[in-house]
């Protein structure tokens, strides 16, 4: 490895900014740590400048990042310059990382390069059309498939001088490509028959899994035993529990089989009646629903905590749509609705939403816009 | 506490301390280049190898702690050898593997006779290199105005990125590359921005990072060294002088605990150039509007004829930044034989009185005592500018304990986060008042510390400002049994001195701004006072070091000796007296000033009653028996801070500013000084980067 700088002042750009799209991703990033630790997110955000400026680390994007972490810049450099995967200087608009590490080296990496050189030039050298630049890397984890090369994201494997020169070819004329192995390999099987593990005898159990016959054979045995043992000792025996109590068990109720179900107008399998057997709430506890919301336009159901976009559209087709209508309900209606939440079911009680509900009714807002977490 | 043995030695020692620690408290010696006992641990020289029983390699042992250490089978203590052969060869692998890329120039090197390096590698290192290949070359980077980098020496320890990052806050340094190519840079070699950048020189282990002013102008053993106080600001920072000859080659920063531990701030390290420019060597009479070179005895009696001339009351003594107590003590003498009323030792106008205590004129909490804050408060004050050290503390304690920082004055970068309350005396009124929300976190804090700059008492309103700090501060429950944190940050050298001696005005005198006003007064003595403006047809006699504003204004110039070529009592802001030593003579004619003082009471006939230094102290010392106990805080009452609280006055609505406009340039010395210069003109940002 050499001294890596930053490109020189006349090949950057004045400065950098994060189009739109980048920017609302930074933001997630960003949102994904802690108070505090934001400058975690460093790496995946110099990545996508990266991304956004060519394929290479502009230094305005630098200042950009670590403006964006309240970093200091140095430290956003120093992250640059250490990891390899960030370009200082400008690549090719097909940039090949060429792998030159012993495996690729002992298939012919060396005779690649060689290709690299004649048809790209010199290493780290931009072509003058801008489409190629090529590099020597390190082991990039694909030796089964040695020799082979990055092309900006993808792995094109199994190499050889005449491949790579199509391929080189081919992209410069804008064909499409194939990634992947250039030598008819689906992946990294082996090359034309296979050669070692074709005894049949392996796979029969002969040789290979008799350990398993031996279990099995001791595992009946025991069974045997021990249902002999009981036998023997009727005050010992007991009906054996159900893994599941009794009562808790689903039971399938005639009215619950999807053909009355759909005769009766309602959907073919009850919304999350697979796993839970709680009484049903009946549909007099049904709260008072709008087929649409009310004029001044629907409140932001998000807002209460524990509620998605998912579950704030369920809420809307259920015929809900504003912080009154929840704070007016009552236990029973709110068992009601928590039963039509499907896969939800059980949310609506856990995180007290007439609660939150009576307090957003009153134009409180919390301060963050996924609501804040009831007390316990 | 945990129970080790170190070569053959049981020892116990807290759990938390890592093996080093253990083997220095067991006497053994370990060589370290990375790790520093202010710093973070980093780990990453390798040098303090030692073998740990029943561990297959040897241990880093500034990186790992005695809790961690194994007992042995049957619970015997863990066992630590630091002086095996293992232990020998392994640290001269690591020697080696240093000096691989290590260039071999010495005797061109700066750091040469101090260098940490080169002294272990007598002990670890060995004669020739295995390596056949090139060393590595490293471009040497611009980081300043202050620190000379010479990278191909540097071995990676990563001490200076870590204190400007921990200690100074200001983290400029980083290391870019990695491995091998791992350089030490600040971003694209802007100059660092900290008060305390001078620090790395010290810190740095070998010569990569030296100092650029003293850059091959001696070596360390030719030099003689004095240990002394330094006077740039008012926390007297321990330093050494280092000296050849007549001149005072550089300073370094001695440990103190209580005052800088072993930090000492730019202009404490940089403006010994200052002490060598400017400097009045001979005394000089006014005459037909030009200053001409006179004798002593011409200065004398000219001066004598104009004050045998002059009323007592149309005589004034301004006190400057720099003076030691002697000579103050010994101008207070002078001035009241003469019976002179108008004294001031308050050039700046600061409206601290000594006559109401001396808690109310101190740093009660200690500087030390900063870390045990629990809140703390600034008023008036960016103690950035004014104690960059003492800055440090308070960022310590932020780093450590969060401690809450809230500040009514300035909204600069202070390098730790702080509630910004306001910018003046109203915020701190409403916050004496009870309200607002830091109201509540001083009063819930065990220790609070609020610490009163002069930015907040150089003011008309001054005494009031005051005032209603001390009523918060009783209101908060700072001043307490054990715990006094009502604390005044000076920005003189010389003012705590001069207030404990009562250098201010008597019954009937003037004060500063009095005495300023024109066709006050017809003498005015200045000791060492540039930073006030004397009015037109006032006789100025001033006794001083540098030709400086208050030597351009002079009818005549006393030539006096700077702080390190006198003995003499500063006491710092806390009211601790220290005592600076001479380094090296003054210059040409110039004389230690309480002996220029003495021989100018003789001229006008009022002979004072000493013949010597120790004759002067002896009489100090009797008058404020305080002094005599050099280093020692005399634990100001608190009563007077009661007193205090119960004063009134009118608050202005004037924001606070500090005092201090330009750090590098606050007093005669580093005024002349060439560093300081280009540090003040670089931090204005009128100077490119000389990179460029």
């Amino acid at each position: 490895m050499a001294v890596r700088r930053l490109a020189p002042k006349e090949l950057q750009p004045d400065s950098f900014a994060f189009t739109a799209e980048n920017a609302i991703w930074a933001g997630q990033q960003i949102a994904k740590y802690p108070e505090g630790r934001q400058a975690s997110a460093v790496i995946a955000l110099l990545w996508k400048a990266q991304e956004q400026s060519g394929g290479w680390l502009p230094e305005p994007a630098i200042r950009a990042v670590a403006d964006l972490l309240k970093m200091p810049y140095i430290r956003v450099l120093e992250v640059a310059t250490f990891y390899t995967m960030f370009n200082l200087e400008p690549v090719g608009k097909h940039f090949v990382q060429l792998c030159g590490t012993t495996p690729c080296m002992l298939r012919g990496a060396e005779k690649l390069k060689e290709v690299l050189k004649r048809k790209i030039g010199e290493e780290k050298h931009v072509t003058a059309d801008g489409k190629f630049s090529w590099m020597e890397v390190e082991c990039l984890g694909a030796c089964c498939n040695a020799p082979m090369a990055q092309i900006n994201n993808d792995y094109y494997e199994d190499l050889t001088p005449e491949t790579l020169e199509k391929l080189l070819d081919d992209l410069a004329a804008g064909r499409p490509v194939k990634p992947g192995p250039q030598n008819g390999r689906r992946a990294s099987e082996p090359e034309g028959a296979i050669t070692t593990l074709s005894d049949p005898s392996l796979y029969d159990g002969s040789q290979l899994g008799a350990w398993r016959k031996r279990f099995e054979a001791e595992a009946a045995e025991k069974a045997r035993a021990e249902a002999e043992a009981a036998a023997a000792a009727p005050s010992a025996a007991q009906t054996p529990e159900p893994a599941k109590p009794k009562e808790t068990r689903p039971e399938e109720k005639a009215s619950d089989r999807p053909e009355v179900r759909v005769a009766e107008g309602k959907a073919p399998i009850a919304q999350g009646a697979k796993d839970d057997a709680a009484p049903v709430v009946p549909d007099e506890h049904k709260p008072a629903l709008l087929s649409k919301p009310r004029d001044e336009g629907p409140d932001d159901l998000k807002l209460i905590y524990g509620v998605g976009p998912k579950l704030a559209a369920m809420l809307n087709e259920l015929g809900i749509y504003h912080f009154d209508q929840i704070a007016s309900w009552n236990e029973m209606n709110l068992a009601w609705v928590d039963q039509h939440l499907g896969a939800f079911r059980g949310r609506a009680v856990r995180d007290k939403w007439i609660e939150q509900a009576k307090k957003l009714a009153t134009g409180w807002r919390p301060a963050s816009d996924v609501g804040e977490k009831p007390e316990e | 506490m945990a129970k080790l043995i170190v070569d053959g030695n049981e020892i116990e020692v807290p759990a938390e301390f890592t093996i080093l620690q253990a083997c220095e408290e067991a006497g053994a010696e370990v060589p370290r280049f990375c790790f520093h006992e202010r710093l973070s641990i980093a780990g990453n020289c390798r040098m303090c190898l030692v073998e740990v029983k029943g561990s297959p390699k040897p241990v880093a042992s500034c990186a790992m702690s005695v809790r961690d250490l194994r007992p042995g089978p049957n619970g015997e203590p863990p066992v630590v050898n630091t002086r095996t052969p293992l232990v020998k060869k392994a640290r001269e692998g690591v020697m080696e593997f240093l000096l691989i890329n290590h260039p071999l120039d010495c005797p061109i090197c700066d750091q040469g006779g101090e260098c940490d390096l080169q002294d272990q590698a007598m002990a670890y290192g060995v004669d020739s290199s295995r390596f056949a290949e090139n060393k590595r070359a490293v471009e040497d980077k611009y980081i300043g105005p202050l620190v000379r980098t010479s990278m191909n020496r540097c071995i990676h320890c990563t001490r200076c990125v870590r204190f400007t990052t921990e200690v100074a806050g200001v983290p400029d340094l980083g290391a870019i590359g990695r491995g091998e190519d791992m350089e030490i840079t600040t971003y694209l070699e802007h100059a660092m921005r900290s008060e305390l950048q001078g620090n790395v020189i010290d810190l740095c282990p070998v010569g990569a990072l030296t100092s650029k002013p003293y850059s091959f102008k001696a070596r360390p053993w030719e030099l003689a060294k004095t240990e002394s106080i330094d006077v740039m600001d008012a926390l007297g920072s321990a330093i050494r002088v280092d000296s050849r000859g007549r001149e005072v080659m550089r300073f370094l920063p001695r440990v103190n605990e209580f005052i800088n531990e072993e930090w000492i701030s730019d202009k404490t390290r940089f403006v010994w150039d200052g002490l060598r420019t400017q400097r009045l060597d001979r005394p000089y009479v006014r005459e037909n509007g030009r200053l001409r070179p006179a004798s002593w005895n011409e200065a004398f009696a000219t001066i004598a004829s104009k004050v045998g001339a002059t009323k007592s009351e149309r005589i004034g003594a301004i006190v400057g930044d720099l003076a030691a107590v002697e000579e103050t003590f010994a101008l207070k003498l002078l001035m009241e034989s003469l019976g002179v009323a108008s004294i001031d030792c308050r050039q700046d106008g600061t409206r601290l009185d000594p006559t109401l205590g001396r808690a109310t004129y101190v740093f009660n909490s200690t500087i030390a005592g900063i870390e045990d804050a629990d809140a703390v408060l600034l008023v008036g004050t960016n103690p950035r500018k004014e104690a960059p050290v003492l800055n440090a503390r308070i960022r310590k304690g932020w780093r450590q304990m969060r401690t809450p920082i809230g500040v009514i004055g300035e909204n600069v970068d202070l390098t730790y986060d702080y509630a910004y309350l306001g910018a003046g005396p109203q915020t701190l009124a409403d916050l004496a008042a009870g309200k607002g929300a830091f109201f509540e976190v001083l009063s819930k804090a065990e220790r609070p510390l609020i610490i009163v700059g002069q930015g907040a008492l150089t003011r008309e309103d001054g005494l009031a400002v005051l005032a209603t700090a001390a009523k918060l501060a009783k209101a908060v429950g700072a001043v307490g049994e054990g715990w006094n944190g009502f604390s005044v940050l000076h920005t003189a050298a010389a003012r705590v001195g001069a207030l404990d001696l009562g250098f201010t005005p008597k019954a009937d005198g003037l004060d500063v701004a009095g005495m300023l006003a024109p066709g006050a007064l017809d003498v005015l003595f200045l000791l060492g006072a540039d930073e006030i403006d004397v009015p037109e047809g006032v006789f100025v006699v001033y006794q001083g070091t540098h030709g400086d504003r208050g030597a351009h204004r002079a009818d005549v110039i006393l030539p006096g000796a700077a702080y390190t070529e006198k003995s003499g009592i500063y006491v710092n802001t806390e009211g601790r007296p220290q005592l600076a030593n001479r380094a090296v003579f003054p210059p040409g004619e110039a004389r230690e000033d309480w002996a220029i003082l003495r021989a100018l009471s003789d001229v006008l006939g009022k002979r004072l009653p000493f013949d010597s230094l120790a004759a002067l102290r002896e009489q100090l010392f009797a008058a404020y028996p305080h002094l005599a106990a050099i280093g020692e805080i005399a634990p100001a009452d608190p009563a007077a801070l009661e007193a205090l609280a119960g004063k009134g006055g009118a608050l202005s609505e004037a924001p606070f500013a500090s005092p201090i406009v330009d750090f590098y340039l606050t007093n005669p010395v580093a005024r002349a000084s060439a560093v300081m210069a280009e540090c003040s003109a670089l931090a204005s940002g009128a100077l490119k980067q000389a990179a460029e």
